[in-house]
């Protein structure tokens, strides 16, 4: 157990300070830049994947 | 009691207005309009569902108490799902806002369920601050002292004070949590008594009522 939790360490070290980004007045932290850009790209892939069931139901209901 | 006397009852009253509002089959329906088999729809859903799981875990913390969250394995396992499911919470809520925003949701006299929306997001980040400076840990001993500056500054730093850590724990386990369920409540009813929004195309040939 603690060697996995030694590799996990060593893939997601959380224990050192957080890394920043910073373009003049502006500065995020890689973490909530990850999670944005997480949710942009999960938005734009909820408009453009097809839902299953999709062709089936249109027609259908209502 | 007569029957005029019965129909006069304020219980009556409210009863029959409240089951025309919203008849057992559009509070539950059995199906949902063809425009909804989109993967921008489930977002909603997905935020209600990692809500769940942020009370259940909170029930079990709150049951437990700090000291077993701190030091027990199970407790640490219990604690990192009441985090993960908030961040899940607020993912899939800001994606379900984005979504909502860009089909303008207030759409067809919905402003009342796009504004309860708007409050109960707005609740879930109190309810999440309140979260972060009630861990008990260096973590919320530094977001507390933080914040303090922040909001005495607003001029509300006497009343809410967040270095005070049962009121911050008040206001996170019993105060914010009625609030933030009472408002989802009333958000989905309100889904329910208008109905999800339709795509634009939709209201625009009038195939499905806006």
């Amino acid at each position: 157990m603690a060697a996995i939790f030694s590799f996990f360490g060593a893939l997601l070290p959380l224990t050192s300070p957080g890394h920043y980004i910073q373009w003049h007045w502006i500065q995020i932290s890689v973490a909530n830049l990850v999670v944005i850009i997480l949710m942009i790209t999960t938005f734009i892939a909820a408009l453009v994947v097809p839902f299953p069931g999709r062709r089936r139901r249109r027609g259908g209901d209502e | 009691m007569s029957t005029t006397e019965i129909d006069r009852q304020w219980t009556t009253k409210f009863r029959r207005r409240l089951t025309a509002a919203l008849p057992s089959d559009k509070l539950l329906p059995d199906t949902q309009p063809s425009y909804v088999a989109s993967w921008i729809y489930v977002f909603g859903v997905a935020t209600l569902s990692s809500m769940m799981v942020v009370i259940g875990t909170g029930c079990i913390l709150a049951i437990m108490g700090p000291l077993w969250w701190h030091e027990s394995s199970v407790g640490h396992f219990v604690n990192s799902l009441h985090l993960w499911s908030v961040e899940v919470f607020f993912f899939a809520m800001v994606v379900h806002l984005w979504g909502k925003f860009f089909m303008a949701a207030w759409r067809g006299k919905r402003q009342l369920v796009w504004m309860t929306g708007v409050v109960t997001f707005l609740a879930s980040v109190a309810t999440a601050f309140t979260g972060y400076v009630s861990q008990t840990n260096f973590d919320s001993q530094w977001i507390s002292t933080q914040a303090k500056d922040g909001i005495n500054a607003t001029g509300g730093g006497a009343f809410f004070n967040v270095l005070n850590t049962g009121q911050m724990f008040m206001w996170h386990i019993v105060l914010m949590p009625i609030a933030a369920v009472v408002l989802t409540g009333l958000h989905i009813l309100l889904v329910r008594y208008r109905g999800v929004v339709p795509p634009f195309e939709d209201t625009n040939t009038g195939k499905v009522g806006a």
